[in-house]
């Protein structure tokens, strides 16, 4: 990943980056604008974002990107400029040229020169749009304005600065003087001190500095403030604050009405001297100080690898001590074992800090989510309210990237399927906005993430019905039927409480592939629906991927890794105590029946000789869903990096990675998640697979 | 060695810039350093001598044109050579760089033969 290729990478991340960047201010000026509060700075930074992908997308070749990112800049430029109205019709194609823009990357990615088919009428939709307002002329002239500073300022600049004066603001200069090696901390302070107040122009270097280790800047700052109220607010022994003369009267207003001490009237809205600053805005500007780094993840997997091979090289030299003791070398031993622990911890520090530099939170992806519920409630004309909680749980950055879609399944699913219409909300006495929330919060090791919401419910009938309907079930059992195990049957491929498909989630396509994904994260999927009042899934996922905790195991003379957050205990097993049940092979443990999966059988290991007399049990699954793997020999407790099997053996169910043994032996890791599955779901073929063997 | 500061908010940019001028011949080879923002470049520019300053103007808080008058102010700096780069296609802020004495102007898309060509035009006339 070097020269232009590593710039091209880097493009798609800064590209991500900003279109995200784009979304948040967008969602934010659409509630803002809804709330009655715009707030011109959030165009600002939705505008400056997609210039800047206009930019880069130029520089990289990126056509498509450069068109729409064209035209929404016209949009945006005018918005910001005040040529236009906000209106929530002129936010729709801002909202569409996000996934847009989306999609664009994505294929030139893929090296795919033809553009997504969204692209054209978007643009035409955006060419569509009328005309804003040319933007007033003038104005400037009536400050008496240092032509120094007029020329360095850039267009926008000048039209804020302008529009500013139209306004009826005042302008002043703040002189300040920060040391260089604390300017962005200084510069911060001073933006949300200065933020209630008015608008900073410009910062302008005087190159006046009485040392080489400070820098005198000449802030402009328009404000409807007065002088005394921002010497107040501002004023330091680092800043001074000193009003811009007026060239002449401001126009309309006779210079008799203007009070003495103001250059203009000072607005009710603005906060006075001595009012406390907003704590909002002072954790905002700690926030904003702090130091970040784009990390390509391969980089970190890779550091991730370097640990994992450490961790062997620490096992070895474990062998070799205890090679030393065994000839007798104690002192030396002791001394190693001393080392030896040190190094653990620092080995363990080190981990633990890739992993927290994995970590993002969740609500890079909520954020999506928010996008795509203002976009699907709008097109269904379902007024319909997010509530989003725990947005800053933090999950690997790979899980987060993986969760998007299938998050995006449920929600479409839930605000196609589950809310109803207005009316016939009404009607139940519900009110007319459904609500939809979205809340994740950290459960021990495992993070939670709850999709709820205040719809109609599942209909369980009607799937078992329609279950019944395309054979999956036969009549007797759909008639013995749990009303739990009758909602699971959404996750069945093919099955759909929905008769007519359509266009937003189409036949509930998707819950299958969605517990599939989330199978494959680790994690698992369960579903509570209520008739009338809602429905919620839940996702249970690991935090982390990366390295696992593991029990290692041996089938077969194989040896494979269970991953310890889903094994709840370890027992011995004489092979006696177990029974059929429902075609399974169960066995009691403290008065409850635990479905057991021979290992060698399942997985169908060649057998050389026979499977000792005391084998074990792993008590593994998450919750109600645990199964006992009856494997030869337990070998111990390790933490193993886990990697993906590649794109050959991706299909193949049951293993969700392999680990290097560190003795040119490979381990599989299994993926306990699927094979309850397979045991509990296709129990029939297992259960014709034991008899074979057995 | 030519030792050239490189401003611009977008990481993207930096490194294409960077890319195209580590490996130059023509600039035997040079030493690119990045300033992420105007005041980046302001909390460097004291510290040591560059050959050449590349900037962008569009960027927050100080702009490229800012920059460019402190370095025409400075003792230091001031015959610095400056090639300015911007999306602006503005023909006004062009103007404007050029009559605040920059020494070259950039329109994106950029193209590393012609970054590269700029540069070493501009590094050798500084010899010169």
């Amino acid at each position: 990943m070097d020269g232009i290729d590593g710039a091209r990478e880097e493009f798609y991340s800064e590209a991500q980056e900003l279109i995200d960047t784009l979304s948040r201010n967008l969602l934010a000026l659409d509630a803002a604008q809804k709330a009655g509060l715009p707030d011109p700075t959030l165009i600002n930074e939705a505008f400056r974002a997609v210039h800047t992908l206009k930019g880069l997308a130029g520089l990289f070749g990126s056509t498509g990107t450069s068109r729409l990112a064209h035209a929404t800049e016209d949009l945006l430029d005018e918005l910001r400029l005040g040529r236009r109205e906000l209106r929530a019709e002129l936010l729709d194609p801002l909202f569409r040229s996000v996934d847009v823009f989306t999609q664009i990357l994505l294929r030139d990615k893929q090296g795919l020169d033809e553009p997504p088919p969204t692209l054209e009428p978007l643009l035409s939709a955006l060419r569509g749009l009328e005309q804003g307002e040319v933007a007033e002329q003038g104005a400037l002239e009536q400050y008496a304005l240092d032509p120094g500073v007029l020329a360095v300022l850039t267009e926008y600049e000048e039209h804020r600065l302008r529009a500013s004066i139209l306004a009826g603001l005042a302008l002043y200069k703040l002189r300040v003087c920060f040391d260089l090696t604390s300017i962005d901390r200084a510069l911060d302070e001073l933006k949300e001190r200065a933020k209630p107040y008015g608008e900073i122009i410009t910062y302008l270097p005087t190159g006046e500095s009485p040392s080489v280790d400070t820098i005198e800047l000449d802030v402009l700052f328009a404000s409807a403030a007065d002088l005394s109220t921002l010497v107040g607010a501002l004023g330091t022994d680092r800043v001074v604050v000193e009003p811009i003369a007026r060239s002449r009267p401001r126009e309309g207003l006779a210079p008799s009405v203007l009070p003495p001490a103001a250059l203009a009237p000072s607005a009710p809205a603005v906060p006075q001297a001595g009012d406390a600053a907003p704590e909002v805005g002072l954790e905002r500007s700690l926030k904003a100080v702090s130091q970040t780094v784009r990390v390509d993840i391969r980089k970190l997997d890779h550091l991730m690898n370097i640990v994992g091979e450490l961790s062997l090289v620490r096992s070895a030299l474990q062998r070799w001590g205890e090679r030393l003791r065994a000839e007798g070398h104690r002192a030396l031993v002791t001394e190693l074992q001393r080392l030896g622990r040190t190094f653990d911890r620092r080995l363990l520090e080190l981990q633990d800090g890739i992993l927290e530099v994995r970590m993002v939170p969740l609500g890079q992806v909520f954020d999506r989510l928010a996008r795509v519920l203002r976009q699907v409630s709008r097109e269904l004309g379902k007024d319909i309210r997010l509530v989003i909680t725990g947005a800053e749980t933090e999950l690997d950055k790979l899980i987060v990237e993986e969760l998007s879609d299938p998050l995006m399944h449920m929600i479409r699913n839930a605000i196609d399927h589950g809310i109803e219409g207005a009316e016939q909300r009404r009607a139940v006495g519900k009110p007319a906005a459904g609500t939809i929330a979205l809340n994740a919060f950290q459960k021990g090791n495992h993070v939670m993430i709850e999709i709820e919401d205040d719809g109609g419910g599942i209909d369980a009938a009607a799937l078992v019905a329609r279950a019944v309907r395309m054979g999956v079930l036969d009549a007797t059992e759909a008639s013995q039927m749990s009303h739990r195990e009758a909602l699971e049957l959404v996750f069945t491929p093919g099955l759909s409480t929905k008769l007519e498909a359509s266009d937003v989630s189409g036949r509930g396509v998707g819950m299958d592939v969605v517990k599939t994904n989330i199978a494959r994260l680790g994690g698992v999927i369960d579903l509570e629906s209520e008739p009338g009042i809602g429905t919620k899934l839940a996702i249970t996922l690991p935090t982390t991927l990366a390295i696992v905790s593991a029990l290692m195991v041996e089938v077969a003379g194989q040896i494979y890794a269970v991953p310890l957050a889903v094994v709840s205990e370890a027992l011995a097993f004489d092979g006696q105590e177990t029974r059929r049940l429902e075609g399974r092979e169960v066995m009691s443990l403290r008065g409850a029946s635990l479905t057991l999966c021979q290992l060698a059988v399942h997985l169908r290991l060649a057998v050389a000789e026979p499977a000792p007399e005391r084998r074990f049990v792993v008590v593994s699954g998450f919750g109600a869903r645990r199964m006992g793997l009856v494997v030869d020999r337990l070998i111990g407790q390790q933490d193993i990096v886990v990697k993906p099997l590649g794109h050959s053996l991706a299909a193949v169910r049951g293993f969700s990675g392999a680990t290097d043994l560190g003795d040119q032996r490979v381990a599989l890791v299994l993926d306990v998640g699927a094979l309850i599955e397979e045991v509990f779901v296709l129990g029939d073929a297992a259960h014709d697979a034991w008899r074979l063997h057995g | 060695m030519p030792k050239i500061l490189v401003v611009d908010d977008s990481s993207s940019v930096r490194s294409f810039v960077r890319d195209a001028l580590e490996e130059a011949a023509e600039l035997r080879p040079a030493e690119v350093v990045e300033a992420t923002s105007g005041f980046d470049a302001l909390r460097l520019l004291p510290r040591d001598q560059y050959d050449l300053v590349i900037t962008d103007i569009n960027m927050p808080d100080i702009n490229g044109l800012e920059l460019l008058a402190f370095i025409r102010a400075s003792e230091r700096h001031r015959a610095v050579p400056v090639l300015i780069i911007s999306t602006q296609s503005s023909e006004r802020d062009r103007e404007r760089g050029l009559s605040l004495g920059a020494n070259a102007f950039l329109a994106k898309p950029l193209d590393p033969h012609s970054l590269r060509e700029g540069a070493a035009r501009l590094l050798h006339s500084q010899r010169a």
